[in-house]
């Protein structure tokens, strides 16, 4: 697999079948639906709630419904990017995904959330997170510590892309 | 200005003044705090500070560090509606944020 910046997007190329099948699953990991840990994790609460027990009531009430709106709009996005990993390519051919830089606000949100929510399911450790070479063939526990660490690389890349895009305008502004 | 202004207000001003300091005290003690997770990379950490608060790179990636070693770092502090909307931003980017009294 490489990645790649060209001009306004980030192109990941060479991407595997397996490899393109975890990308795929970045919506569905990213939804906490049914696991309280990761819902907990995705909608943590604003502040100790045995102090701020209304702050808490109306944080509930008022803000996490726009959460949701905001994490739904990205992943949508995320989705409709990955249309480009659809079916109509050859079963075992290598791929290519192209995000639109204006678009990488929705990975980046997309990807931490599929992160965070992995990571509460299977209440990974400190020390199996900073694992970097634990093999992903072996339980769905590998599997997804593997999905963890793949999306926190591609994370890294976007978060470098941005950077290097901002200190290359910096000049310019100035 | 007329020439009545001054005594208008010398006796006015004062009650002006206690009620602005009245509210500013009940407003200030607010903080927002954002606690440390194995999970969010430091990079991503430092680039939120950066975008939600408009520190610098070193003001940002300092207490990202600080959450990093000490588990939690004081980001801001002030009234509490700019401190529950930066911890809603910072909830949009997934960070572990919480608005505490400051003491």
């Amino acid at each position: 697999m490489e990645l790649f910046r060209n001009n306004g997007t980030l192109e990941i190329s060479e991407i595997d079948p397996f490899l393109a099948e975890l990308l795929r699953q970045i919506p569905a990991s990213a939804n906490p639906d049914s696991v309280p840990a990761a819902e907990q994790r995705l909608f943590s609460a604003p502040a100790d709630p045995a102090v701020e027990k209304e702050m808490c009531a109306e944080w509930k009430l008022y803000v996490e419904p726009e959460l949701r709106r905001i994490f739904a709009t990205a992943t949508e996005t995320v989705e409709k990017d990955l249309r480009q990993l659809g079916e109509d390519a050859k079963p075992f051919a290598n791929r290519t995904l192209r995000i639109p830089l204006e678009n990488s606000e929705a990975w980046l949100n997309a990807l931490n959330r599929a992160r965070l929510a992995l990571a509460a399911k299977f209440d990974f450790t400190e020390a199996e997170l900073c694992d970097h070479y634990r093999s992903p063939v072996g339980s769905r526990r590998d599997l997804s510590l593997f999905q963890v660490n793949f999306y926190g690389f591609l994370q890294e890349f976007i978060v470098r892309e941005l950077e290097c895009s901002s200190e290359r305008i910096a000049p310019n502004e100035v | 200005m007329s020439a009545s202004a001054p005594i208008t207000g010398a006796v006015e001003s004062p009650t002006i003044t206690a009620e602005s300091k009245t509210k500013e005290s009940l407003d200030l003690p607010w903080q927002v705090v954002v606690h440390n997770d194995p999970v969010n990379l430091m990079s991503y950490v430092a680039m939120v500070f950066q975008r939600v608060f408009g520190y610098p790179k070193e003001k940002a990636e300092m207490h990202m560090l600080e959450v990093h070693r000490q588990g939690r770092s004081v980001l801001w502090s002030g009234v509490r509606e700019r401190a529950e909307l930066f911890v809603q931003q910072l909830h949009g980017y997934l960070l572990l944020a919480t608005i505490e009294r400051v003491n």
